[in-house]
């Protein structure tokens, strides 16, 4: 039973991290691109994670040093995401045509603290 | 109790991550217990100050709140990936900040990046606004007040600030 519960952890793992590196292909633009491997990869990463943790308890030995990786991609993917972002609007990376609000793009370029400034 | 304890938030991870890797024997209690103290007496003159909180049951709360959010997250952009391109609206959005503190916004930041369409790109200079980049924007209202009530009011909330 444990095992079939592992599986399929596994398997929504596995298609998480595939669905994540796919859009980077698939979508149009840089920014957008940044949204699939930073949410994607966290939850794919996670399951495959809670399969090991599972795999292992069947096993014998409880180990949960596989927390630990859960807990260091949490806290270092949003900020790893946030500084490419950062530095694309720094070197002025092109969104995409037709993007909403696209003034706002602008402003946050030159880091803007009201629309005036 | 500041001073044994000058950065608690480091001193609990410290000791939590030291037990996670070297095990619950009495020993690792003590050694982690010992390192969780020193090393933030240590550097506390190095570290800006950080704000704490004594509501720990909000804090537990925000976080099972967020670990929900980020499975939402996920079959959500999932679900955008497989969809065709054109249908997709990115856009960008200003966010009014009320939070301050370096610490309340690197957690507000962090959650807007792993929670549903959402990623923040950057702070205004003086950190009055968030820049944040949406995967599909519908409803820029619904997004900024879903930001505001869910995550930002509970973060005010914790850190009294």
């Amino acid at each position: 039973m444990l095992e079939i519960i592992c599986s399929v952890l596994l398997i929504i793992g596995g298609l998480f991290i595939f669905l994540g590196s796919y859009s980077m292909v698939k979508l149009p633009d840089f920014y957008t691109r940044l949204h699939g491997p930073t949410k994607a990869s966290t939850l794919g990463v996670g399951s495959i994670i809670l399969a090991a943790i599972i795999f292992s308890a069947i096993n014998g030995g409880i180990s949960l040093k596989e927390l630990i990786i859960t807990l260091f991609l949490f806290i270092t993917a949003p900020v790893a995401a946030h500084m490419l972002a950062k530095s694309a609007l720094h070197i002025q990376v092109k969104q995409r045509k037709g993007s909403i609000n696209d003034e706002l793009f602008e402003n946050a370029k030159q880091q803007k603290d009201s629309p005036s400034d | 109790m500041t001073r044994l304890f000058p950065t608690p938030y480091h001193s609990l991870m410290l000791f939590t991550v030291w037990l996670l890797l070297n095990g619950f024997a009495a020993a690792d209690l003590l050694l982690g217990a010992f390192f969780a103290i020193g090393i933030p007496v240590l550097v506390a003159p190095l570290c800006p100050k950080e704000p704490v909180t004594n509501q720990p049951i909000k804090v537990i709360l925000y976080f099972l709140r967020l670990l929900l959010d980020i499975v939402k997250s996920n079959i959500d952009v999932a679900v955008r990936v497989l969809q065709n391109n054109k249908t997709l609206k990115p856009g960008m959005i200003a966010y009014h900040l009320e939070l301050k503190g370096d610490l309340p916004l690197t957690i507000l930041s962090s959650t807007i990046s792993l929670t549903p369409g959402t990623l923040s790109a950057d702070f205004s200079r003086e950190k009055s606004i968030l820049y944040v980049h949406v995967l599909h924007l519908e409803d820029e209202q619904a997004i900024i007040d879903n930001i505001r009530n869910r995550y930002e009011m509970p973060l005010k909330e914790i850190f009294k600030c």
